[in-house]
C-alpha cells in the first residue's frame, strides 16, 4: 500500500494533531503511545506519524514506509479506531 | 495532563479574549482567560473551537507561545489564506469575545522544567510560536535560530531580545533571513544550512536535545541537517504544520 501523498506538498500533519481528538475520546495522551507498523516494523511515537487531517476520518501513516497504522472515524454515535495496521500500541506505565 | 487525567476524557471549555498584540501584518497573539487553567508544558498546543451562528463549528491546532501560568495563556496565529478559523483570530476577534479550548495537548513535543539537558530549538516562520514559550520558561541552557524570510516577517522579535536580556547568559538567539535581511546584516539571505547550524549546535557530548517547528519542508530539512552535523536521531523532537492549517 504504497502512498501517493508522499512529497513535499503532501497534506498530512504530525502526529501531535490527534491530541485534541483522540483525548477527547480516551482521556490519556495516546501521542506518546508507540506503535509499532505492521508493515515495516519500526516503532515510533504516534506524535511521529504522518496525520491527513482533511478526509472523512483521521488516517496516521508510518513516515518509514507510508503505511497506514491507524484510522479514527466518527459515525453518528461512535467513534471507530481501526488498529489493523499497528502490530503493537505500547503506553508510558502510569506513574502513582 | 493531569486535568485529563483527573476529569476523565478531555473536554471543550470556554475561554475568553483578554486582549490581542499584534506581531506581523498577518499574525497576532491572543490573550485568552481560562477559568480553572492550570497551565501548560512549553511546546504543548490548544485546539481552539469557533461556532458561527447557524451551529457549524471548527477547530484548529495553535500551540502555546507563552510561559505557563494559570487561568491564562496565550497562543499566536498566522492567518492562512483562504483558512476557516485563522483569518478569524487574526482580523476579527476582539477582547470579551468567548471562544472554546481544549486541551493543553499533546506529551510529546515538549521541554519539561526539570529535564536538565541544554537545547537547540529551531523555528521556521511562525513556528516559532511553541519555542517562545520554552524560551520564556527556560530554566536551563536555551539557544534559538529562528529563520524568518525578513524582518517584518519575524515574530517576538521584541520579546526575545527581552528573554534575553532577562535569562542572564541562560538564553541565546540567533536570526537567518531567507529572503531580506536587515540593513548591515553580515550575510546575504539565505536559506538555513549546516554552516549556520553547525554556528549555534551544541557540543556533541552536550547531550542536548533538539526542537524543530515549522512548515513540513522546512522541519525536515532541519532534522537532516542536525543528524549530518553529529546530533543523536533520538534527541529531535519536531512539529510540522501542513498546507492544510487555517
Amino acid at each position: 500500500m504504497s502512498s501517493t501523498n508522499a512529497g513535499a506538498n503532501a497534506p498530512w500533519v504530525d502526529g501531535n494533531a490527534l491530541a485534541g481528538p483522540l483525548g477527547e475520546i480516551i482521556g490519556t495522551d495516546l501521542t506518546v503511545a508507540e506503535l509499532t507498523c505492521a508493515n515495516c516494523r519500526t516503532s515510533r511515537p504516534l506524535a511521529m506519524m504522518h496525520v491527513f487531517d482533511r478526509a472523512p476520518g483521521l488516517v496516521a501513516r508510518c513516515p518509514g514506509c507510508d503505511d497506514v497504522v491507524m484510522r479514527v472515524v466518527h459515525t453518528s454515535d461512535r467513534v471507530l479506531i481501526d488498529l489493523r495496521g499497528s502490530l503493537v500500541l505500547s503506553l508510558p506505565a502510569p506513574t502513582a | 495532563m493531569a486535568r485529563a487525567a483527573v476529569l476523565g476524557r478531555l473536554t471543550w471549555q470556554p475561554a475568553t479574549v483578554a486582549a490581542t498584540r499584534p506581531e506581523t501584518a498577518t499574525a497576532r497573539t491572543l490573550v485568552l482567560d481560562v477559568d480553572g487553567w492550570t497551565g501548560h508544558v512549553p511546546g504543548q498546543h490548544v485546539d481552539v473551537r469557533l461556532t458561527a451562528p447557524d451551529g457549524y463549528t471548527a477547530y484548529r491546532s495553535y500551540s502555546i507561545s507563552s510561559a505557563p501560568e494559570p487561568d491564562r495563556l496565550e497562543v499566536t496565529v498566522q492567518a492562512v489564506t483562504h483558512g476557516e478559523v485563522s483569518p478569524h483570530l487574526v482580523d476579527v476577534a476582539a477582547p470579551g469575545d468567548q471562544l472554546e479550548i481544549r486541551g493543553p495537548l499533546g506529551g510529546w513535543f515538549v521541554r519539561r522544567p526539570d529535564d536538565p539537558r541544554p537545547a537547540l530549538l529551531i523555528a521556521g516562520g511562525s513556528g516559532v510560536a511553541p519555542l517562545m514559550s520554552m524560551v520564556r520558561a527556560a530554566t536551563n541552557p536555551t539557544r534559538l535560530l529562528y529563520s524568518a524570510r525578513s524582518p517584518s516577517d519575524a515574530l517576538f522579535t521584541a520579546d526575545l531580545a527581552t528573554a534575553r536580556a532577562a535569562s542572564g547568559g541562560r538564553v541565546a538567539v540567533t536570526h537567518v533571513y531567507t529572503r531580506v535581511a536587515p540593513p548591515g546584516w553580515p550575510t546575504p539571505p539565505q536559506r538555513l544550512d549546516a554552516d549556520a547550524l553547525a554556528r549555534v549546535a551544541w557540543p556533541r557530548d552536550a547531550d542536548a536535545v533538539a526542537f524543530v517547528c515549522g512548515p513540513t519542508g522546512f522541519v525536515e530539512t532541519a532534522a537532516d541537517l542536525l543528524v549530518d552535523i553529529g546530533h543523536d536521531p533520538a534527541n529531535i523532537r519536531t512539529e510540522r504544520f501542513g498546507p492544510t492549517g487555517g
